[in-house]
């Protein structure tokens, strides 16, 4: 009988993205403490901007943002019972879809709260991260706006 | 506020548990303790460096182990000129593919210790094993090949290799 070996075995590699336009003024405005959003020829108000206008499909760019939030309410959320590595959070969090003040669509982030205070429609606001490099982790994520 | 953001690190990591199975785990054992061990098919008679678990030109489970030696013959090699993320070794280098005396398929491994333009196929190699201490279940505890004094292998003697 011949005792099979087994391993861990990880892949890593780093990929280096330019961010264009858009998603590169989205990145500053987060570093800047500022959540952006394109206005789009439909009126939505959309967050995060998409690199390309959804109804008439023209490119987007950085000076059609405009801010939204920091604070805004909460459309759908997710318990997530099993963090894994590179989750904002290693202890069971929620993972948010949030509508920002000013803008018609949400946003996914982590939800700082107890399970049983989180509410579809409740109001919570960015808690920044202490350090931000120009990262949606500048967004350290969403906190209820009363404790 | 300073620059504005042109570009961002995407961090992917992917994080297995593998499991080599019966023939791959009978070659990492035998490296393991410093042994380099084919497996010859009961059809063609060919041995098989590193092992698999049977036969891809006959479909036929092998049984017979087989001790190689630890010197070879490049079968064929190529110069690399642009570097991998992980690679060590200065540029430019070569990389052999090595038939073990014994064997009947060929390995790749690194060739140094030749000037590059004096690496030719059939040239008579030695693999060199990084210290017993750091031994693994692995094929890098080969870290490279270097050239013997003898003369090279009559062209024959690999062509199956190629």
């Amino acid at each position: 009988m011949i005792e099979v070996l087994s391993a861990p075995h990880s892949m890593e590699f780093d990929y280096t993205r330019s961010t264009g336009p858009v998603v590169g003024a989205f990145l500053t405005g987060l570093r800047d403490q500022k959540v952006l959003a394109y206005k789009a020829s439909d009126g939505a108000i959309v967050c995060p901007p998409p690199e390309f206008d959804l109804a008439n499909n023209a490119p987007v760019k950085a000076e059609d943002l405009i801010e939204v939030g920091p604070e805004g309410v909460v459309t759908s959320w997710s318990w997530n019972p099993v963090p894994r590595a590179g989750n904002p959070f290693d202890v069971p969090f929620a993972w948010a879809l949030v509508k920002l003040d000013g803008a018609t669509s949400s946003m996914l982030h982590a939800l700082d709260a107890p399970r049983d205070a989180i509410t579809t429609g409740m109001r919570v606001k960015v808690r920044w991260a202490d350090e931000r490099v120009g990262y949606i982790n500048d967004i350290a994520c969403f906190e209820p706006t009363v404790a | 506020m300073s620059d504005n953001i042109t570009g961002i690190i995407a961090p992917i990591r992917l994080d297995y548990r593998y499991t080599p199975g019966t023939a791959t785990s009978l070659f990492l054992r035998a490296m393991k303790e410093g042994r380099f061990e084919g497996r010859r098919c009961p059809s063609c008679s060919k041995v098989y460096f590193p092992p698999r678990g049977g036969c891809s030109m006959c479909g036929v489970e092998f049984a017979e182990t087989v001790p190689l030696a630890n010197t070879g013959t490049v079968a064929t090699y190529t110069i690399v000129n642009v570097n991998f993320a992980n690679r060590a070794v200065e540029l430019p280098y070569v990389v052999g593919e090595v038939v073990f005396d014994g064997a009947d398929v060929s390995t790749s491994l690194l060739i140094q210790g030749v000037p590059l333009d004096e690496v030719r196929q059939g040239m008579r190699v030695e693999a060199k094993w990084i210290p017993q201490d750091q031994w693994d279940y692995s094929l890098a505890n080969i870290s490279h090949v270097e050239a013997l004094d003898e003369p090279d292998a009559p062209f024959e003697s690999y062509r199956d290799a190629i």
